[in-house]
C-alpha cells in the first residue's frame, strides 16, 4: 500500500544519522557485535582446541591457546574406546534423523493436504483435534508415551526412537497453512488432465512446494539429531543410545577423558555444521516460519 | 469466480483460515472424497490417538492409582497422588526452581536476542556473516553445550576457562557447579541455555524488523522523532508486538520444560532441579512410581497451560496487528 510513497522519500534513516554521535553509537555497535561474536565463537573454538589436544595439554596448569600438536590420532580412540559404542550411536542417530524426519514430513503433509483440499464433513472436528495436542507440553508427555511404548515392547529399540515421534501436530498443521495458500490453479489444470488427489498431490503440489518441504525438513532433522530426554527415556540398553545419549553416558562415567570427549563433540556436530553451511537459508524460513505462527 | 460470497478463492482462504469452508465447490468433481480424506489423513489421525491421545488418557487413568514398575495397576488411590505431589517437598522446591530459572532466562533472552537483532539488522557489510553466528549455535544440542560449559568453560579446577580468567587477577578457584552458597551454578546453567537459544530468537525478531514498512520511520524522521531511543521505543518495539509475545511464550513454555542441561551440568541434585528432572527420577529411576509420576507431569502440565492463557491475555495475544 505505501510501497509508492516509499520511492519518493529519501532513501533514508532506519534509526540513525550520521551526525557525531551516531558515529560515536556506530562505533559503541561495533565493539558490542565484536565482543558478541567472540562469546559465541568460543565454545566452537574449545571444541576444536580440546578435540586435538592430548589429555595434558588439557589439564596443564597454563592455558595454552592451541595444542601442542594436533592430535589427530583422538579419532581413532575415541572409535576405539569400547565403554562408548560411538559407531553404533551415530548409526543409531542418522536413522532416527533421516527416518524419522522422512516420516514425519510424510505423514504431516498429507494429512496437511487432506485437511486443506479434501472435502469432508467432520474435516474441521480432525482438524480441532489436531490442533488440541499442541496445547499439551511435548515433554511433559514422556511418561505417558514411555507407558505406552513399553507397552508395545519397544523400549531400546529404533521403532520406540522413531515411531512415536512421527506424529507432530505441530507439522500437520503448518503443512495445512501452507497448503491453503498453495495456487488452486495449478492443481485444477492437473485436475482436468484426468489426475486424482494422489496424483495432483505427488505430481503437483509436492514438486512445488519443495523449499517449504526443505526448511520444515532442516529443522526437524536438527531437532532429531539433538533430541536428549526421549532417547535417554528409550535407549535403556547400549545398543540403543543415540550420539547424545552415549556423550551424556560418556560424562558421568568414573574416568573421563575430556580429548576424547570433545573429539565425540566435533564428530557429533558435523553433520549440522554441514547443514548449516549448505541450507541456512532453508533454516532461517523454517524458524520464521515455525516460529512465528502468523 | 461468478459467486464470490460462496467461492472464497484461494488467497482468501489463506489470510481469513478456517473461518469458512473453501472446498464447497468442487464436491462433484471428484467422486469418493471421504475415502481419499482418509486416505491422506488417516494414517496420521491414527498415529495420533496411539501416541498422543492414549499416553494421555492413559496417564490420567494412571495418576489416580498405585503403579510401581507396572502400566496396569490394580490399587485405586483416588486423589492420593495428586495430594502426594502437591505436598511433596521436593516437586514444590523444583517448581521453585523453575520460577527463578525463568525469572533469570525469559528477561535475558528477551533483551539480548532483541539486541542481537537489532545490531545485525544495523550493520551494512557482513550482516549475514554476522546473523550466521549467532545462529550457529542452534546446531549444539543440550549435551553438547553442557559438555563443554561442565568439562572446559566452569570446569571446577585450574584448568577450566573460567577459573582461569579468575587466576589472571588473583582469584582462587570456584567450583562452579556444586557450590551453593553462593549458588554459582545458576551462571552456567543460564548461560549454556542463552548461548543456545539467543539466535533462535534474534531470527524471529530479525523477520520481524523486516516486516516494519520504512514509511513508518521515514514519518517518525519527519515527525521529529530523535534517531535511537525515541524511534525505537515509539516505532519498532509497538511494531514487535506480535513477535514479542511468541518469544516470551515460546520462551517460557521451553523453559519449563527445561531437562537437558540441568541433567547434563549439574545431574539429579536436590539443590537445582528442575520439575522435569525430579518427575524423570520418580518415574523412570530405580523404583518406576508411574503413579506419582503421571500426576505430577499432568499438574505440570495444567500448569503450563495456565501460565500460557495468561501469559497471551496479558499480553493480548491475537490483539495485536501485523
Amino acid at each position: 500500500m505505501a510501497v509508492s510513497e516509499r520511492t519518493t522519500g529519501t532513501p533514508q534513516p532506519i534509526g540513525f544519522t550520521q551526525s557525531t554521535l551516531g558515529r560515536v553509537g556506530m562505533v559503541l555497535r561495533w565493539i558490542a557485535l565484536f565482543i558478541a561474536v567472540v562469546l559465541f565463537l568460543l565454545p566452537f573454538y574449545l571444541i576444536l582446541r580440546n578435540a586435538l589436544s592430548t589429555e595434558a595439554d588439557i589439564t596443564a596448569p597454563n592455558w595454552t591457546l592451541f595444542p601442542s600438536h594436533l592430535q589427530w590420532s583422538n579419532i581413532k580412540e575415541l572409535f576405539d574406546d569400547t565403554q562408548v559404542p560411538m559407531a553404533r550411536a551415530l548409526y543409531n542417530s542418522a536413522v532416527v534423523g533421516v527416518l524419522g524426519t522422512a516420516g514425519q514430513l510424510l505423514l504431516a503433509s498429507m494429512a496437511g493436504y487432506g485437511l486443506a483440499r479434501i472435502p469432508y464433513r467432520h474435516a474441521d472436528k480432525i482438524f480441532y483435534a489436531i490442533v488440541a495436542t499442541l496445547m499439551i507440553p511435548g515433554a511433559v508427555t514422556f511418561i505417558p508415551s514411555f507407558i505406552v511404548v513399553s507397552s508395545l515392547g519397544w523400549v531400546s529399540s529404533l521403532r520406540g526412537l522413531i515411531i512415536p515421534t512421527l506424529f507432530s501436530g505441530f507439522a500437520a498443521f503448518l503443512f495445512r497453512q501452507y497448503f491453503l495458500g498453495f495456487p488452486r490453479e495449478l492443481e485444477e489444470a492437473a485436475r482436468v488432465d484426468g489426475a486424482g488427489y494422489f496424483g495432483v498431490f505427488w505430481r503437483i503440489v509436492v514438486p512445488n512446494s519443495l523449499p517449504f518441504f526443505a526448511a520444515l525438513a532442516a529443522i526437524t532433522f536438527i531437532g532429531n539429531w539433538n533430541s536428549f530426554l526421549w532417547p535417554l527415556v528409550i535407549g535403556q540398553d547400549s545398543s540403543s543410545w543415540t550420539i547424545q545419549v552415549a556423550m551424556s553416558t560418556f560424562i558421568t562415567a568414573q574416568t573421563i577423558n575430556i580429548h576424547e570427549l570433545f573429539m565425540a563433540v566435533a564428530v557429533s556436530i558435523l553433520p549440522l555444521v554441514l547443514i548449516f553451511a549448505f541450507l541456512q537459508r532453508y533454516l532461517i524460513q523454517g524458524v520464521t516460519q515455525s516460529g512465528i505462527k502468523d | 469466480m461468478s459467486a464470490p460470497t460462496k467461492t472464497p478463492s484461494a488467497a482468501d482462504s489463506v489470510t481469513t483460515g478456517e473461518r469458512r469452508r473453501p472446498r464447497r465447490r468442487r464436491q462433484k468433481g471428484i467422486a469418493g472424497n471421504t475415502l481419499w480424506f482418509w486416505v491422506f489423513v488417516g494414517p496420521f489421525v491414527l498415529g495420533l490417538l496411539i501416541f498422543s491421545y492414549l499416553p494421555i488418557i492413559w496417564s490420567l487413568v494412571l495418576s489416580f492409582f498405585e503403579a510401581y514398575n507396572t502400566a496396569t495397576p490394580s490399587k485405586f488411590v483416588g486423589l492420593r497422588n495428586y495430594i502426594d505431589m502437591l505436598t511433596d517437598h521436593n516437586f514444590l522446591s523444583s517448581l521453585g526452581t523453575f520460577t527463578i530459572f525463568a525469572v533469570f532466562i525469559v528477561p535475558l533472552t528477551f533483551v539480548l536476542s532483541l539486541v542481537l537483532a537489532l545490531l545485525v539488522n544495523q550493520v551494512k557489510i557482513a550482516r549475514a556473516f554476522f546473523r550466521s553466528v549467532f545462529f550457529l549455535p542452534t546446531a549444539c544440542s543440550y549435551v553438547v553445550a553442557s559438555l563443554i560449559w561442565r568439562l572446559s568453560i566452569f570446569n571446577g579446577v585450574r584448568f577450566g576457562l573460567a577459573n582461569t580468567v579468575l587466576g589472571w587477577f588473583g582469584i582462587d578457584n570456584i567450583a562452579w557447579l556444586s557450590t551453593v552458597s553462593p549458588p554459582w551454578y545458576w551462571l552456567p546453567l543460564v548461560t549454556v541455555r542463552l548461548w543456545l537459544q539467543l539466535g533462535f530468537y534474534m531470527i524471529l525478531f530479525i523477520a520481524g524488523l523486516q516486516r516494519i514498512s520504512p514509511t513508518l520511520y521515514e514519518a517518525a524522521y519527519v515527525d521529529g522523532a530523535k534517531p535511537g531511543w525515541q524511534v525505537f521505543r515509539y516505532i519498532t518495539l509497538p511494531q514487535l508486538r506480535a513477535t514479542s509475545v511468541a518469544v516470551l511464550i515460546l520462551n517460557l513454555i521451553a523453559a519449563y520444560q527445561a531437562f537437558d542441561e540441568f541433567y547434563n551440568l549439574i545431574g539429579n541434585v536436590n539443590y537445582a532441579r528442575p520439575p522435569l528432572v525430579y518427575l524423570y527420577g520418580i518415574s523412570l529411576g530405580s523404583i518406576q512410581d508411574l503413579g506419582h509420576g503421571s500426576a505430577g507431569a499432568l499438574i505440570l502440565a495444567v500448569i503450563i497451560m495456565i501460565v500460557t492463557l495468561l501469559q497471551s491475555r496479558i499480553f493480548g495475544f491475537g490483539k495485536a496487528g501485523d
